[in-house]
């Protein structure tokens, strides 16, 4: 077990190594530069030089990437171009924001699509279900730019349910001890601030949570279908147990295998669903952040940014194999 | 066999399945037997004719839609096919048990044998916690699964087939039920296994006393033993009789072809097999005619212009209109 899981972070190695040079060609290869995109109109072909000795932007690409792996080894990503503040920094205070608004996407698919998949199949062919395919084939092509706007217009703007953007209304006054504002208001007594979290949480966590909720629903669904002709479900009906135990005990627990790998998959990728959700909402996290290093050209963010994020999406996966060795007998690892 | 009441009473049953968009099938059509208390029934037959349907029906167990049931199943004072669905679970696993073909298949892979054992015991007996898990130890014990206490702990994949077949057997004698039906139950094991596993079978079941219908295409598994007989053959019995009789003297034509295609211990080396020519799939629907017709040596003109009776001779219960007699009988050997 334990051999397992340092022979998959190994792997991180080369992963992170590979990841980084594509990232570093890639983005010295983009049009315009940071100085460039600092300077905007008025940028002279001096200015552009000044700035770009200042950042060591005029040195070749490789030894630019020497100086970014040798620090960065270190945990060093660099300032941003644009905040002029440690890479680092900008990462304490973003990453938990997404974290918890992809928890709380999360929360919402798996609450919600575990439940509506499994009935689908129970109610195979009825309204229920054919009304739950067709909308899960809607979530998974509906844009997400478009379904976070439609959101936000129709409960935040037209019926006011709903705060428009931000974390956190700036008339509260709380303590962010862990930057995961939900928690936070929880660890400090303030319920107050704990629930406006969360009302700023609900839009986004569902136009991020559409897609991996409406696969969820799919493989659910599915799963559940092919677990209740097997044999293990007639033995257990022929023994005459209550449908409860045989639904959690016989059929949810083997159905669930394949969904807990889909989870895993979407977990990792709602890093990347984030930067145009968080761009509607105005939520300060990962994706608003990228999205704006992007438009400025701002490397080292970009860099640090995507690696870790990488870094993330490598260990999530670790953790979705080992509880899959945890929940299924047979590919336990050694 | 005794003379007491039968403890289940086949009537008439019939089951078809209907597809959208296809033909209905009738896999099980006018289906008639008993079964008394301590008595051990085979039903008989090849791939296709019906057991398995016949046994599902009876359990309750056939799927809810695309289904049409008919007759009567009499269980106690019952008859399960009206009985309410959670009556129906309260019979299930307590007082009707059924051990199914396939062990590999037939166990939660992901649930320690202990639970697959204790859960019945929960169910039914309100067995919890030590007292349960010291009663499925027993159960496996008692089935010859060795080291009983290990083995609770470990999952299916951990057993060999005939070890799996043995919990099975245990889960499905956990309650003592009174009927047990065993579909097969020793098809998809090793030749070895499959002698051990019956004479198990045989040994609980004289033990507890439980009746049992021994599903199975192998008429040496009967010949060892059942007391009575079904042999079935597209859908219908096409004769019934004591062990003894339907050995000393096949009369139906398919019971023969069955009977001779057994190898015979006592016949000399290389000699000649007899399968029954064609194959099952070449029937006649029983509305027009016999449906082993098709493949019957005996056949006659009335044959295929409607469906034989099915007539009590010689206290045995035949449906056919040119019976082998017992020169004929041999002639097959
Ligand atoms: N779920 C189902 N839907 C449609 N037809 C079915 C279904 N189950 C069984 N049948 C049909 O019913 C007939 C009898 O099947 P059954 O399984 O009872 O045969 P069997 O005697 O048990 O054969 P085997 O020795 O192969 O187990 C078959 O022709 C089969 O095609
Ligand atoms: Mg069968």
């Amino acid at each position: 077990m334990l051999k397992f899981v340092a022979r998959r972070l190994l792997l991180l190695v080369p992963i992170l190594f590979g990841l980084s040079v594509l990232l570093f060609v890639w983005l010295r290869a983009l049009p315009g530069g940071p100085a460039q995109a600092l300077l905007g109109e008025r940028a002279t072909a001096d200015s552009v030089a000044r700035i770009e000795a200042l950042y060591g932007l005029n040195e070749p690409w490789y030894v630019q990437y020497w100086k970014f792996v040798s620090s960065a080894i270190q945990l060093d990503f660099g300032n941003s171009a644009r905040t002029n503040r440690p890479v680092t920094e900008e990462m304490a205070r973003t990453f938990p924001a997404t974290f918890e608004l992809a928890i709380a996407a999360l929360i919402f698919a798996v609450g919600i699509g575990i439940p509506l998949g499994y009935y689908a199949a129970k109610k195979y062919g009825t309204w229920l279900d054919n009304v739950s395919v067709s909308g899960s084939l809607l979530g998974v092509a509906v844009p997400v730019f478009f379904l976070a706007y439609i959101l936000k217009y129709v409960f935040s703007v037209q019926l006011g349910w709903f705060p428009t953007q931000g974390r956190q209304d700036p008339r509260i006054d709380a303590d962010h001890p862990t930057g995961l504002y939900v928690l936070d208001g929880l660890i400090t007594g303030n319920l107050e601030a704990s629930w406006d979290a969360i009302m700023h949480l609900v839009l986004p966590a569902i136009a991020l949570g559409a897609i991996p909720l409406a696969i969820i629903v799919r493989i659910t669904r599915a799963s559940v279908l092919d677990v209740v002709h097997e044999d293990y479900v007639r033995t257990a009906e022929a023994k005459g147990l209550w449908e409860r135990t045989i639904t959690r005990r016989h059929v949810l627990r083997n159905a669930l295998l394949p969904v807990v790998t889909v989870i895993g998959l979407q977990a990792g990728l709602l890093f990347s669903g984030a930067i145009l959700t968080e761009t509607v909402f105005a939520f300060d996290g990962v994706g608003r952040f990228i999205a704006e290093a992007i438009s400025n050209r701002d490397y080292a963010v970009l860099q640090g940014f995507i690696l870790v994020i990488a870094a993330m999406y490598v260990v999530v996966n670790l953790l979705v194999d080992v509880s899959y060795g945890l929940i299924d007998p047979r590919v336990r690892v050694r | 066999m005794t003379n007491s009441e039968p403890l289940l009473d086949v009537r008439d049953l019939s089951v078809t399945f209907t597809r959208k968009g296809g033909p209905s099938v009738r896999a099980v059509d006018g289906v008639s037997f008993t079964v008394r208390p301590g008595e051990t029934v085979g039903l008989v037959g090849e791939s296709g004719s019906g057991k398995s349907v016949t046994s599902l029906a009876v359990m309750g167990l056939l799927p809810r839609r695309g289904v049409q049931v008919g007759g009567q199943v009499a269980f106690d004072d019952d008859d399960l096919l009206t009985l309410p669905r959670d009556r129906m679970r309260d019979i299930r696993g307590r007082d009707i048990a059924m051990v199914f073909q396939d062990p590999m298949s037939s166990l939660n892979p992901v649930v320690p044998i202990g639970i697959q054992v204790t859960e019945v015991l929960e169910r039914h007996q309100d067995l919890k916690g030590d007292t349960a898990r010291a009663a499925a130890e027993d159960l496996l014990s008692r089935v010859g699964i060795p080291d009983p206490a290990r083995r609770l702990k470990e999952y299916p994949h951990q057993l060999s087939g005939g070890m799996r077949q043995r919990a099975l057997i245990a889960m499905a004698l956990a309650c003592r039920p009174r009927l047990l039906i065993a579909d097969e139950p020793t098809t998809a094991l090793d030749v070895t296994i499959q002698a051990q596993i019956i004479e198990l079978l045989k040994e609980l079941v004289q033990d507890t006393g439980a009746s049992l219908v021994m599903i199975t295409h192998d008429l040496g598994v009967v010949a060892g033993l059942c007391d009575t007989v079904h042999v079935m053959y597209s859908g219908r019995i096409v004769e019934s009789a004591g062990r003894r009789e339907l050995f000393a003297q096949p009369r139906h034509p398919y019971t023969g072809g069955l009977l001779a295609s057994v190898p015979r211990l006592d016949a000399p080396r290389g000699a000649p097999l007899h399968p029954i020519p064609g194959s099952p799939t070449d029937v006649l629907r029983w509305s027009r005619g016999c449906a082993f017709a098709p493949r019957c040596p005996n056949r006659i003109e009335p044959c295929t212009d409607g469906p034989p009776p099915l007539e009590s001779i010689g206290g045995r219960s035949l449906r056919c209109l040119n019976p082998l007699t017992e020169t004929e009988e041999v002639a097959t050997r």
